[in-house]
Protein backbone atom coordinates (compact mmCIF):
# COMPACT_ATOMS: atom_id res chain seq x y z
CA UNK A 1 0.00 0.00 0.00
CA UNK A 2 2.79 2.34 0.86
CA UNK A 3 4.24 1.88 -2.63
CA UNK A 4 1.12 3.20 -4.36
CA UNK A 5 1.62 6.81 -5.38
CA UNK A 6 -0.89 8.98 -3.55
CA UNK A 7 -2.13 10.37 -6.87
CA UNK A 8 -3.72 6.98 -7.69
CA UNK A 9 -5.74 6.74 -4.50
CA UNK A 10 -9.32 8.01 -4.53
CA UNK A 11 -9.78 11.08 -2.34
CA UNK A 12 -11.42 10.51 1.01
CA UNK A 13 -14.73 12.37 1.10
CA UNK A 14 -16.79 13.29 4.13
CA UNK A 15 -19.85 11.17 4.95
CA UNK A 16 -23.26 12.79 5.01
CA UNK A 17 -26.82 11.90 5.84
CA UNK A 18 -29.94 13.69 4.61
CA UNK A 19 -32.43 14.19 7.37
CA UNK A 20 -35.32 15.56 5.34
CA UNK A 21 -35.93 14.27 1.82
CA UNK A 22 -37.39 16.85 -0.52
CA UNK A 23 -39.20 16.10 -3.78
CA UNK A 24 -41.09 19.38 -4.07
CA UNK A 25 -39.58 20.35 -7.43
CA UNK A 26 -41.15 17.46 -9.39
CA UNK A 27 -44.68 18.25 -8.32
CA UNK A 28 -46.94 15.21 -8.25
CA UNK A 29 -45.00 11.93 -8.38
CA UNK A 30 -47.92 10.21 -10.09
CA UNK A 31 -49.62 12.23 -12.85
CA UNK A 32 -52.68 11.09 -14.83
CA UNK A 33 -52.03 10.70 -18.59
CA UNK A 34 -53.34 13.51 -20.79
CA UNK A 35 -56.41 12.93 -23.00
CA UNK A 36 -54.24 12.74 -26.15
CA UNK A 37 -51.94 10.15 -24.51
CA UNK A 38 -54.95 8.12 -23.47
CA UNK A 39 -56.61 8.21 -26.89
CA UNK A 40 -53.45 7.17 -28.70
CA UNK A 41 -53.10 4.34 -26.19
CA UNK A 42 -56.22 2.68 -27.60
CA UNK A 43 -55.18 0.11 -30.21
CA UNK A 44 -58.48 0.43 -32.08
CA UNK A 45 -57.99 4.16 -32.58
CA UNK A 46 -54.51 3.66 -34.05
CA UNK A 47 -55.73 0.87 -36.35
CA UNK A 48 -58.74 2.84 -37.60
CA UNK A 49 -56.39 5.74 -38.31
CA UNK A 50 -54.28 3.48 -40.56
CA UNK A 51 -57.42 2.26 -42.35
CA UNK A 52 -58.60 5.80 -42.94
CA UNK A 53 -55.21 6.77 -44.42
CA UNK A 54 -55.28 3.72 -46.73
CA UNK A 55 -58.85 4.45 -47.86
CA UNK A 56 -57.88 8.07 -48.56
CA UNK A 57 -54.92 6.98 -50.67
CA UNK A 58 -57.17 4.57 -52.61
CA UNK A 59 -59.77 7.26 -53.27
CA UNK A 60 -57.14 9.78 -54.34
CA UNK A 61 -55.27 7.48 -56.72
CA UNK A 62 -58.47 6.04 -58.28
CA UNK A 63 -59.95 9.52 -58.89
CA UNK A 64 -56.68 10.57 -60.51
CA UNK A 65 -56.74 7.42 -62.71
CA UNK A 66 -60.45 7.91 -63.53
CA UNK A 67 -60.98 4.38 -64.94
CA UNK A 68 -63.94 2.72 -63.12
CA UNK A 69 -63.57 -0.50 -65.14
CA UNK A 70 -59.99 -1.20 -64.04
CA UNK A 71 -59.80 0.59 -60.70
CA UNK A 72 -62.99 2.03 -59.20
CA UNK A 73 -62.74 4.56 -56.40
CA UNK A 74 -63.21 3.74 -52.74
CA UNK A 75 -66.61 5.47 -52.64
CA UNK A 76 -67.87 3.53 -55.70
CA UNK A 77 -66.75 0.25 -54.19
CA UNK A 78 -68.45 1.08 -50.90
CA UNK A 79 -71.60 2.00 -52.80
CA UNK A 80 -71.49 -1.40 -54.56
CA UNK A 81 -70.89 -3.09 -51.22
CA UNK A 82 -73.89 -1.32 -49.71
CA UNK A 83 -76.12 -2.25 -52.68
CA UNK A 84 -75.08 -5.90 -52.56
CA UNK A 85 -75.73 -5.98 -48.83
CA UNK A 86 -79.12 -4.30 -49.22
CA UNK A 87 -80.11 -6.74 -51.96
CA UNK A 88 -79.32 -9.60 -49.61
CA UNK A 89 -77.12 -11.42 -52.16
CA UNK A 90 -73.92 -10.71 -50.32
CA UNK A 91 -75.35 -11.77 -46.96
CA UNK A 92 -76.31 -15.13 -48.48
CA UNK A 93 -72.85 -15.54 -49.94
CA UNK A 94 -71.19 -14.70 -46.61
CA UNK A 95 -73.37 -17.15 -44.69
CA UNK A 96 -72.65 -19.93 -47.20
CA UNK A 97 -68.90 -19.32 -46.97
CA UNK A 98 -68.79 -19.05 -43.19
CA UNK A 99 -70.86 -22.21 -42.69
CA UNK A 100 -68.50 -24.29 -44.83
CA UNK A 101 -65.55 -22.66 -43.13
CA UNK A 102 -66.76 -23.42 -39.61
CA UNK A 103 -67.44 -27.08 -40.46
CA UNK A 104 -63.97 -27.49 -41.95
CA UNK A 105 -62.25 -25.50 -39.22
CA UNK A 106 -63.78 -27.43 -36.33
CA UNK A 107 -63.20 -30.81 -38.00
CA UNK A 108 -59.58 -29.81 -38.65
CA UNK A 109 -59.06 -28.85 -34.99
CA UNK A 110 -60.66 -32.08 -33.80
CA UNK A 111 -58.37 -34.19 -35.99
CA UNK A 112 -55.39 -32.08 -34.88
CA UNK A 113 -56.32 -32.82 -31.25
CA UNK A 114 -56.28 -36.56 -31.97
CA UNK A 115 -52.88 -36.33 -33.68
CA UNK A 116 -51.27 -34.25 -30.90
CA UNK A 117 -52.67 -36.53 -28.18
CA UNK A 118 -51.07 -39.45 -30.01
CA UNK A 119 -47.87 -37.46 -30.40
CA UNK A 120 -47.51 -36.56 -26.70
CA UNK A 121 -48.35 -40.04 -25.46
CA UNK A 122 -46.25 -42.24 -27.77
CA UNK A 123 -42.93 -41.93 -29.52
CA UNK A 124 -44.27 -43.43 -32.75
CA UNK A 125 -47.08 -40.87 -32.57
CA UNK A 126 -44.48 -38.08 -32.41
CA UNK A 127 -42.72 -39.51 -35.47
CA UNK A 128 -46.02 -39.89 -37.30
CA UNK A 129 -46.99 -36.27 -36.64
CA UNK A 130 -43.55 -34.89 -37.55
CA UNK A 131 -43.42 -36.86 -40.80
CA UNK A 132 -46.96 -36.05 -41.88
CA UNK A 133 -46.52 -32.37 -41.01
CA UNK A 134 -43.25 -32.20 -42.92
CA UNK A 135 -44.96 -33.82 -45.93
CA UNK A 136 -48.27 -31.98 -46.03
CA UNK A 137 -47.67 -28.58 -44.42
CA UNK A 138 -45.83 -27.18 -47.46
CA UNK A 139 -48.45 -28.62 -49.85
CA UNK A 140 -50.94 -25.86 -50.76
CA UNK A 141 -54.44 -27.02 -49.88
CA UNK A 142 -55.78 -25.70 -53.18
CA UNK A 143 -53.51 -28.18 -55.03
CA UNK A 144 -55.64 -30.97 -53.55
CA UNK A 145 -58.85 -29.50 -54.94
CA UNK A 146 -58.83 -31.44 -58.27
CA UNK A 147 -58.40 -34.67 -56.32
CA UNK A 148 -61.11 -33.66 -53.85
CA UNK A 149 -63.50 -32.92 -56.72
CA UNK A 150 -62.77 -36.37 -58.12
CA UNK A 151 -63.43 -38.06 -54.78
CA UNK A 152 -66.29 -36.04 -53.34
CA UNK A 153 -67.78 -34.36 -56.40
CA UNK A 154 -68.89 -30.74 -56.64
CA UNK A 155 -70.21 -29.53 -53.33
CA UNK A 156 -69.53 -28.88 -49.70
CA UNK A 157 -67.59 -32.11 -48.91
CA UNK A 158 -64.81 -31.16 -51.35
CA UNK A 159 -64.50 -27.72 -49.81
CA UNK A 160 -64.48 -29.15 -46.30
CA UNK A 161 -61.74 -31.58 -47.33
CA UNK A 162 -59.37 -28.87 -48.53
CA UNK A 163 -60.14 -26.68 -45.50
CA UNK A 164 -59.35 -29.53 -43.12
CA UNK A 165 -56.07 -29.99 -44.92
CA UNK A 166 -55.21 -26.30 -44.54
CA UNK A 167 -56.08 -26.15 -40.81
CA UNK A 168 -54.91 -29.51 -39.55
CA UNK A 169 -51.14 -29.30 -39.97
CA UNK A 170 -50.71 -25.75 -38.74
CA UNK A 171 -52.74 -26.38 -35.59
CA UNK A 172 -51.22 -29.80 -34.88
CA UNK A 173 -47.68 -28.55 -35.34
CA UNK A 174 -48.15 -25.53 -33.09
CA UNK A 175 -49.96 -27.43 -30.35
CA UNK A 176 -47.30 -30.11 -30.30
CA UNK A 177 -44.49 -27.55 -30.14
CA UNK A 178 -46.39 -25.83 -27.33
CA UNK A 179 -46.71 -29.05 -25.34
CA UNK A 180 -43.00 -29.77 -25.76
CA UNK A 181 -42.04 -26.35 -24.42
CA UNK A 182 -44.06 -26.57 -21.17
CA UNK A 183 -41.51 -26.06 -18.39
CA UNK A 184 -40.27 -29.05 -16.42
CA UNK A 185 -41.30 -27.33 -13.16
CA UNK A 186 -44.94 -27.02 -14.24
CA UNK A 187 -44.96 -30.66 -15.34
CA UNK A 188 -43.63 -31.75 -11.95
CA UNK A 189 -46.13 -29.50 -10.17
CA UNK A 190 -48.96 -31.24 -12.01
CA UNK A 191 -47.62 -34.71 -11.26
CA UNK A 192 -47.02 -33.74 -7.65
CA UNK A 193 -50.76 -33.14 -7.30
CA UNK A 194 -51.42 -36.63 -8.60
CA UNK A 195 -52.72 -35.49 -12.03
CA UNK A 196 -52.49 -38.13 -14.74
CA UNK A 197 -53.75 -38.84 -18.26
CA UNK A 198 -56.46 -36.61 -19.73
CA UNK A 199 -56.73 -34.63 -16.48
CA UNK A 200 -53.04 -33.75 -16.72
CA UNK A 201 -53.34 -32.70 -20.37
CA UNK A 202 -56.47 -30.57 -19.80
CA UNK A 203 -55.42 -28.93 -16.52
CA UNK A 204 -51.70 -28.45 -17.07
CA UNK A 205 -50.49 -28.95 -20.65
CA UNK A 206 -53.24 -27.14 -22.56
CA UNK A 207 -53.29 -23.93 -20.47
CA UNK A 208 -49.49 -23.90 -20.20
CA UNK A 209 -49.14 -24.31 -23.98
CA UNK A 210 -51.98 -21.91 -24.75
CA UNK A 211 -49.89 -19.17 -26.41
CA UNK A 212 -48.67 -21.71 -29.00
CA UNK A 213 -52.10 -23.26 -29.42
CA UNK A 214 -53.60 -19.83 -29.98
CA UNK A 215 -51.05 -18.92 -32.65
CA UNK A 216 -51.76 -22.29 -34.30
CA UNK A 217 -55.48 -21.48 -34.33
CA UNK A 218 -54.77 -18.07 -35.86
CA UNK A 219 -52.56 -19.48 -38.60
CA UNK A 220 -55.13 -22.23 -39.23
CA UNK A 221 -57.88 -19.63 -39.51
CA UNK A 222 -55.94 -17.54 -42.04
CA UNK A 223 -55.01 -20.61 -44.11
CA UNK A 224 -58.56 -21.94 -44.17
CA UNK A 225 -60.11 -18.59 -45.06
CA UNK A 226 -57.83 -18.02 -48.01
CA UNK A 227 -58.17 -21.65 -49.14
CA UNK A 228 -61.93 -21.39 -49.05
CA UNK A 229 -62.09 -18.22 -51.13
CA UNK A 230 -59.64 -19.64 -53.65
CA UNK A 231 -61.56 -22.93 -53.89
CA UNK A 232 -64.85 -21.11 -54.44
CA UNK A 233 -63.28 -19.11 -57.27
CA UNK A 234 -62.47 -22.39 -58.98
CA UNK A 235 -65.65 -24.26 -58.45
CA UNK A 236 -68.46 -21.94 -57.69
CA UNK A 237 -68.72 -21.95 -61.50
CA UNK A 238 -71.26 -24.74 -61.53
CA UNK A 239 -72.83 -24.26 -58.15
CA UNK A 240 -75.91 -22.04 -57.74
CA UNK A 241 -75.42 -21.29 -54.05
CA UNK A 242 -71.75 -20.27 -54.13
CA UNK A 243 -69.95 -18.38 -51.42
CA UNK A 244 -67.95 -15.14 -51.41
CA UNK A 245 -65.34 -16.42 -53.85
CA UNK A 246 -68.08 -17.21 -56.32
CA UNK A 247 -69.54 -13.71 -55.81
CA UNK A 248 -66.19 -12.17 -56.80
CA UNK A 249 -65.83 -14.48 -59.81
CA UNK A 250 -69.37 -13.77 -60.98
CA UNK A 251 -69.00 -9.99 -60.74
CA UNK A 252 -65.73 -10.05 -62.66
CA UNK A 253 -67.42 -11.97 -65.47
CA UNK A 254 -70.12 -9.30 -65.56
CA UNK A 255 -67.37 -6.64 -65.55
CA UNK A 256 -68.83 -5.04 -62.41
CA UNK A 257 -65.41 -4.13 -61.09
CA UNK A 258 -66.73 -2.05 -58.19
CA UNK A 259 -68.60 -5.15 -56.96
CA UNK A 260 -65.42 -7.22 -57.30
CA UNK A 261 -63.76 -4.71 -55.00
CA UNK A 262 -66.78 -4.87 -52.71
CA UNK A 263 -66.39 -8.68 -52.53
CA UNK A 264 -62.67 -8.41 -51.82
CA UNK A 265 -63.35 -5.78 -49.15
CA UNK A 266 -65.85 -8.13 -47.52
CA UNK A 267 -63.22 -10.90 -47.43
CA UNK A 268 -60.77 -8.49 -45.82
CA UNK A 269 -63.32 -7.13 -43.33
CA UNK A 270 -64.32 -10.60 -42.16
CA UNK A 271 -60.64 -11.49 -41.79
CA UNK A 272 -60.01 -8.33 -39.74
CA UNK A 273 -63.09 -8.90 -37.57
CA UNK A 274 -62.15 -12.46 -36.70
CA UNK A 275 -58.56 -11.45 -36.00
CA UNK A 276 -59.30 -8.32 -33.97
CA UNK A 277 -62.55 -9.33 -32.28
CA UNK A 278 -62.63 -13.10 -31.85
CA UNK A 279 -58.94 -13.84 -31.38
CA UNK A 280 -58.14 -10.60 -29.57
CA UNK A 281 -60.93 -11.22 -27.07
CA UNK A 282 -59.68 -14.75 -26.58
CA UNK A 283 -56.17 -13.36 -26.03
CA UNK A 284 -57.15 -10.68 -23.52
CA UNK A 285 -59.07 -13.22 -21.49
CA UNK A 286 -56.33 -15.83 -21.48
CA UNK A 287 -52.66 -15.32 -22.31
CA UNK A 288 -52.58 -11.56 -21.69
CA UNK A 289 -54.43 -11.86 -18.40
CA UNK A 290 -52.05 -14.62 -17.32
CA UNK A 291 -48.99 -12.56 -18.23
CA UNK A 292 -47.80 -15.12 -20.78
CA UNK A 293 -47.93 -12.50 -23.52
CA UNK A 294 -47.67 -8.73 -23.43
CA UNK B 1 -41.32 -17.79 22.18
CA UNK B 2 -43.01 -21.06 21.35
CA UNK B 3 -40.15 -22.34 19.27
CA UNK B 4 -37.60 -21.72 22.00
CA UNK B 5 -39.74 -23.79 24.36
CA UNK B 6 -40.03 -26.58 21.83
CA UNK B 7 -36.31 -26.47 21.19
CA UNK B 8 -35.39 -26.82 24.82
CA UNK B 9 -37.79 -29.73 25.00
CA UNK B 10 -35.92 -31.54 22.27
CA UNK B 11 -32.56 -30.47 23.61
CA UNK B 12 -33.40 -31.75 27.07
CA UNK B 13 -32.11 -35.34 27.21
CA UNK B 14 -34.92 -36.48 29.53
CA UNK B 15 -37.80 -35.40 27.31
CA UNK B 16 -35.70 -36.26 24.26
CA UNK B 17 -35.77 -39.89 25.37
CA UNK B 18 -39.55 -39.69 25.55
CA UNK B 19 -39.68 -38.36 22.00
CA UNK B 20 -37.53 -41.13 20.52
CA UNK B 21 -39.99 -44.07 20.55
CA UNK B 22 -42.06 -42.12 18.01
CA UNK B 23 -41.97 -43.86 14.66
CA UNK B 24 -39.97 -42.12 11.95
CA UNK B 25 -42.26 -40.48 9.42
CA UNK B 26 -39.97 -40.86 6.44
CA UNK B 27 -37.45 -43.67 6.12
CA UNK B 28 -34.87 -43.58 3.37
CA UNK B 29 -32.95 -46.83 3.42
CA UNK B 30 -29.82 -47.55 1.36
CA UNK B 31 -31.07 -45.55 -1.59
CA UNK B 32 -29.05 -45.41 -4.80
CA UNK B 33 -30.38 -43.05 -7.43
CA UNK B 34 -29.23 -42.88 -11.03
CA UNK B 35 -30.30 -40.73 -13.93
CA UNK B 36 -29.44 -40.73 -17.60
CA UNK B 37 -28.09 -37.79 -19.54
CA UNK B 38 -27.61 -37.93 -23.29
CA UNK B 39 -24.52 -40.10 -23.13
CA UNK B 40 -23.91 -40.90 -19.46
CA UNK B 41 -25.52 -42.84 -16.69
CA UNK B 42 -24.89 -40.73 -13.59
CA UNK B 43 -25.04 -42.13 -10.09
CA UNK B 44 -26.38 -39.24 -8.04
CA UNK B 45 -26.53 -40.87 -4.61
CA UNK B 46 -25.03 -44.11 -3.36
CA UNK B 47 -26.70 -46.06 -0.53
CA UNK B 48 -27.97 -43.04 1.35
CA UNK B 49 -30.07 -43.64 4.45
CA UNK B 50 -31.74 -41.30 6.94
CA UNK B 51 -34.89 -40.99 8.99
CA UNK B 52 -37.15 -37.99 9.39
CA UNK B 53 -39.35 -37.75 12.49
CA UNK B 54 -42.61 -35.80 12.75
CA UNK B 55 -42.05 -32.03 13.12
CA UNK B 56 -38.43 -32.34 12.02
CA UNK B 57 -36.91 -29.56 9.98
CA UNK B 58 -34.58 -31.93 8.20
CA UNK B 59 -31.97 -30.38 5.94
CA UNK B 60 -30.06 -32.07 3.13
CA UNK B 61 -26.82 -30.11 2.82
CA UNK B 62 -23.96 -30.52 0.42
CA UNK B 63 -22.05 -28.99 -2.46
CA UNK B 64 -23.47 -29.14 -5.96
CA UNK B 65 -23.22 -32.64 -7.36
CA UNK B 66 -23.94 -34.39 -4.07
CA UNK B 67 -27.34 -35.51 -5.30
CA UNK B 68 -29.40 -33.64 -2.70
CA UNK B 69 -31.97 -32.40 -5.20
CA UNK B 70 -32.11 -35.84 -6.82
CA UNK B 71 -32.69 -37.35 -3.41
CA UNK B 72 -35.60 -34.95 -2.87
CA UNK B 73 -37.03 -35.94 -6.26
CA UNK B 74 -36.74 -39.55 -5.16
CA UNK B 75 -38.74 -38.82 -2.01
CA UNK B 76 -41.27 -36.87 -4.11
CA UNK B 77 -41.66 -39.95 -6.30
CA UNK B 78 -40.39 -38.43 -9.55
CA UNK B 79 -37.51 -40.93 -9.62
CA UNK B 80 -37.38 -44.58 -8.64
CA UNK B 81 -34.34 -45.74 -6.65
CA UNK B 82 -32.31 -48.48 -8.37
CA UNK B 83 -31.44 -49.84 -4.94
CA UNK B 84 -32.98 -49.38 -1.48
CA UNK B 85 -36.40 -48.13 -0.43
CA UNK B 86 -38.12 -44.89 0.48
CA UNK B 87 -41.18 -45.18 2.67
CA UNK B 88 -43.48 -42.54 4.11
CA UNK B 89 -45.47 -43.52 7.22
CA UNK B 90 -44.91 -47.19 6.44
CA UNK B 91 -46.03 -46.89 2.82
CA UNK B 92 -43.59 -47.40 -0.01
CA UNK B 93 -43.13 -44.31 -2.20
CA UNK B 94 -43.53 -45.29 -5.86
CA UNK B 95 -45.09 -42.27 -7.59
CA UNK B 96 -45.64 -38.55 -7.07
CA UNK B 97 -48.60 -37.71 -4.87
CA UNK B 98 -50.19 -34.86 -2.95
CA UNK B 99 -49.15 -36.30 0.44
CA UNK B 100 -45.66 -34.97 -0.34
CA UNK B 101 -46.10 -31.40 -1.51
CA UNK B 102 -43.07 -29.93 -3.19
CA UNK B 103 -41.90 -26.31 -3.23
CA UNK B 104 -39.48 -25.74 -6.09
CA UNK B 105 -36.67 -23.26 -6.47
CA UNK B 106 -38.06 -21.87 -9.73
CA UNK B 107 -40.47 -18.94 -9.71
CA UNK B 108 -42.51 -20.49 -12.53
CA UNK B 109 -43.98 -23.18 -10.31
CA UNK B 110 -47.23 -21.25 -9.93
CA UNK B 111 -49.81 -21.88 -12.64
CA UNK B 112 -49.81 -18.58 -14.56
CA UNK B 113 -53.46 -19.00 -15.60
CA UNK B 114 -54.71 -19.03 -12.02
CA UNK B 115 -54.88 -16.28 -9.41
CA UNK B 116 -53.08 -16.58 -6.08
CA UNK B 117 -56.19 -17.97 -4.37
CA UNK B 118 -56.94 -20.34 -7.25
CA UNK B 119 -53.35 -21.57 -7.19
CA UNK B 120 -53.57 -22.35 -3.49
CA UNK B 121 -56.93 -24.09 -3.97
CA UNK B 122 -55.88 -26.06 -7.06
CA UNK B 123 -54.23 -29.10 -5.39
CA UNK B 124 -56.92 -29.19 -2.68
CA UNK B 125 -59.62 -29.50 -5.36
CA UNK B 126 -57.85 -31.77 -7.87
CA UNK B 127 -56.86 -34.26 -5.19
CA UNK B 128 -60.45 -34.32 -3.94
CA UNK B 129 -59.15 -34.03 -0.38
CA UNK B 130 -61.31 -31.00 0.42
CA UNK B 131 -64.69 -29.72 -0.71
CA UNK B 132 -64.82 -26.41 -2.55
CA UNK B 133 -66.01 -24.51 0.53
CA UNK B 134 -63.31 -25.98 2.73
CA UNK B 135 -60.73 -25.25 0.04
CA UNK B 136 -61.75 -21.58 -0.12
CA UNK B 137 -61.58 -21.24 3.66
CA UNK B 138 -58.24 -22.99 3.94
CA UNK B 139 -56.77 -21.05 1.02
CA UNK B 140 -57.78 -17.76 2.66
CA UNK B 141 -56.34 -18.85 6.00
CA UNK B 142 -52.98 -19.88 4.56
CA UNK B 143 -52.73 -16.87 2.25
CA UNK B 144 -53.22 -14.80 5.38
CA UNK B 145 -50.50 -16.76 7.17
CA UNK B 146 -47.98 -15.78 4.47
CA UNK B 147 -49.30 -12.17 4.51
CA UNK B 148 -50.63 -12.06 0.98
CA UNK B 149 -54.32 -11.41 1.64
CA UNK B 150 -54.14 -8.20 -0.41
CA UNK B 151 -52.94 -10.20 -3.40
CA UNK B 152 -55.36 -13.09 -3.26
CA UNK B 153 -56.90 -12.20 -6.65
CA UNK B 154 -53.66 -11.19 -8.37
CA UNK B 155 -52.09 -13.31 -11.10
CA UNK B 156 -48.60 -14.72 -10.52
CA UNK B 157 -46.95 -12.47 -13.10
CA UNK B 158 -47.86 -9.45 -10.96
CA UNK B 159 -45.95 -10.73 -7.94
CA UNK B 160 -42.30 -10.43 -6.97
CA UNK B 161 -40.08 -13.50 -6.64
CA UNK B 162 -40.40 -13.63 -2.85
CA UNK B 163 -44.19 -13.32 -3.04
CA UNK B 164 -44.37 -16.16 -5.56
CA UNK B 165 -42.37 -18.38 -3.25
CA UNK B 166 -44.70 -17.49 -0.38
CA UNK B 167 -47.71 -18.47 -2.50
CA UNK B 168 -45.99 -21.76 -3.34
CA UNK B 169 -45.37 -22.38 0.36
CA UNK B 170 -48.97 -21.52 1.24
CA UNK B 171 -50.20 -23.80 -1.54
CA UNK B 172 -48.09 -26.67 -0.26
CA UNK B 173 -48.98 -26.15 3.40
CA UNK B 174 -52.71 -25.70 2.85
CA UNK B 175 -52.79 -29.30 1.65
CA UNK B 176 -51.45 -30.39 5.06
CA UNK B 177 -49.11 -32.89 3.45
CA UNK B 178 -47.46 -35.57 5.56
CA UNK B 179 -44.18 -33.96 4.65
CA UNK B 180 -43.23 -30.73 2.92
CA UNK B 181 -40.42 -30.99 0.38
CA UNK B 182 -38.48 -27.81 -0.33
CA UNK B 183 -35.88 -27.73 -3.07
CA UNK B 184 -33.68 -24.68 -2.39
CA UNK B 185 -36.83 -22.55 -2.22
CA UNK B 186 -34.98 -19.35 -1.31
CA UNK B 187 -31.91 -19.78 -3.50
CA UNK B 188 -33.15 -17.50 -6.27
CA UNK B 189 -34.06 -14.68 -3.86
CA UNK B 190 -31.97 -11.68 -2.89
CA UNK B 191 -30.22 -11.84 0.48
CA UNK B 192 -32.67 -9.55 2.33
CA UNK B 193 -35.77 -11.33 1.05
CA UNK B 194 -34.16 -14.69 1.75
CA UNK B 195 -33.60 -13.81 5.39
CA UNK B 196 -37.17 -12.60 5.73
CA UNK B 197 -38.47 -15.81 4.17
CA UNK B 198 -36.37 -17.94 6.52
CA UNK B 199 -37.80 -16.07 9.49
CA UNK B 200 -41.30 -16.48 8.12
CA UNK B 201 -40.82 -20.22 7.57
CA UNK B 202 -39.63 -20.64 11.17
CA UNK B 203 -42.58 -18.60 12.42
CA UNK B 204 -44.96 -20.82 10.45
CA UNK B 205 -43.27 -23.89 11.90
CA UNK B 206 -43.85 -22.48 15.37
CA UNK B 207 -47.47 -22.13 14.41
CA UNK B 208 -48.27 -25.41 12.68
CA UNK B 209 -45.36 -27.78 13.41
CA UNK B 210 -45.20 -29.30 9.96
CA UNK B 211 -42.48 -31.74 8.90
CA UNK B 212 -40.16 -30.42 6.25
CA UNK B 213 -37.36 -31.87 4.18
CA UNK B 214 -35.27 -28.92 3.02
CA UNK B 215 -32.50 -28.90 0.46
CA UNK B 216 -29.86 -26.18 0.49
CA UNK B 217 -26.22 -25.60 -0.33
CA UNK B 218 -25.82 -22.78 2.16
CA UNK B 219 -24.29 -23.85 5.49
CA UNK B 220 -25.74 -20.81 7.22
CA UNK B 221 -29.25 -21.47 5.92
CA UNK B 222 -29.00 -25.13 6.92
CA UNK B 223 -28.10 -24.27 10.52
CA UNK B 224 -30.77 -21.58 10.85
CA UNK B 225 -33.65 -23.33 9.11
CA UNK B 226 -32.85 -26.91 10.07
CA UNK B 227 -33.29 -28.83 13.27
CA UNK B 228 -31.18 -31.68 11.96
CA UNK B 229 -28.67 -31.60 9.11
CA UNK B 230 -27.64 -34.43 6.84
CA UNK B 231 -24.26 -33.59 5.32
CA UNK B 232 -23.66 -35.25 1.95
CA UNK B 233 -20.40 -35.69 0.08
CA UNK B 234 -20.31 -35.29 -3.69
CA UNK B 235 -19.80 -37.64 -6.67
CA UNK B 236 -21.76 -39.73 -5.82
CA UNK B 237 -23.76 -38.43 -2.84
CA UNK B 238 -23.01 -40.38 0.33
CA UNK B 239 -23.86 -39.63 3.93
CA UNK B 240 -21.01 -37.79 5.61
CA UNK B 241 -22.64 -36.85 8.89
CA UNK B 242 -25.90 -36.11 10.63
CA UNK B 243 -25.82 -33.13 12.97
CA UNK B 244 -28.18 -31.31 15.32
CA UNK B 245 -28.88 -27.64 14.73
CA UNK B 246 -32.24 -27.20 16.46
CA UNK B 247 -30.72 -24.82 19.01
CA UNK B 248 -29.76 -22.18 16.41
CA UNK B 249 -31.83 -19.45 14.81
CA UNK B 250 -31.09 -16.01 13.39
CA UNK B 251 -30.47 -14.69 16.92
CA UNK B 252 -27.57 -17.06 17.51
CA UNK B 253 -25.91 -16.33 14.19
CA UNK B 254 -23.00 -14.42 15.76
CA UNK B 255 -22.59 -16.84 18.68
CA UNK B 256 -19.45 -18.91 19.20
CA UNK B 257 -21.30 -22.23 18.99
CA UNK B 258 -22.94 -21.26 15.72
CA UNK B 259 -19.62 -20.27 14.24
CA UNK B 260 -18.07 -23.47 15.59
CA UNK B 261 -20.75 -25.67 13.97
CA UNK B 262 -20.59 -23.79 10.73
CA UNK B 263 -16.79 -24.21 10.66
CA UNK B 264 -17.16 -27.91 11.41
CA UNK B 265 -19.51 -28.39 8.45
CA UNK B 266 -17.31 -26.21 6.29
CA UNK B 267 -14.29 -28.37 7.08
CA UNK B 268 -16.29 -31.52 6.36
CA UNK B 269 -17.33 -30.29 2.95
CA UNK B 270 -13.88 -29.01 2.07
CA UNK B 271 -11.98 -32.04 3.40
CA UNK B 272 -13.20 -33.79 0.28
CA UNK B 273 -11.48 -31.25 -1.91
CA UNK B 274 -8.24 -31.42 0.04
CA UNK B 275 -8.27 -35.21 -0.32
CA UNK B 276 -9.02 -34.88 -4.01
CA UNK B 277 -6.13 -32.50 -4.46
CA UNK B 278 -3.81 -34.78 -2.51
CA UNK B 279 -4.84 -37.74 -4.67
CA UNK B 280 -4.32 -35.68 -7.76
CA UNK B 281 -0.87 -34.57 -6.57
CA UNK B 282 0.10 -38.19 -5.84
CA UNK B 283 -1.12 -39.17 -9.28
CA UNK B 284 1.10 -36.55 -10.85
CA UNK B 285 4.21 -37.28 -8.80
CA UNK B 286 3.81 -40.99 -8.38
Amino acid sequence: MADVPTALLPPIRPEFETLQLDSGQIGAVIRPLSVWERITNITLVRRVFILVVLAGAWQGYASYLDNPLMFPTFSESMQALWDALAEGVLINRIVTSLRVLLIGYSLGIAIAAVFTTLAVSTRIGTDLLSTLTAMFNPLPAIALLPLALLWFGLGIPSLVFVIIHSVLWAVALNTHTGFLSVSETLRMVGQNYGLRGVNYVVRILIPAAFPSILSGLKIGWAFSWRTLIAAELVFGVSSRSGGLGWFIFEKRNQLETASVFAGLTTVIIIGLLVESVVFRTLETHTVRKWGMQR
Amino acid sequence: MARAAALSEIADPASGAAALPKQPLLTVDGVTLQYKTRDHLVTATYRVGFQVYPADRFVLLGPSGCGKSTLLKGVAGFMKPVEGTISLAGKLVDRPGPDRMMVFQEFDQLLPWKTVAQNVMFPMLTSGKYSRREAVERADAYIDKVNLTKFRDAFPHMLSGGMKQRVAIARAMAMEPAILLMDEPFAALDALTRRKMQEELLRLWDDIRFTVLFVTHSIEEAIIVGSRILVLSPHPGRVKAELNSHQFGHAEQEGAQFVELSRRIHDMLFAERIEDERALAELRHG
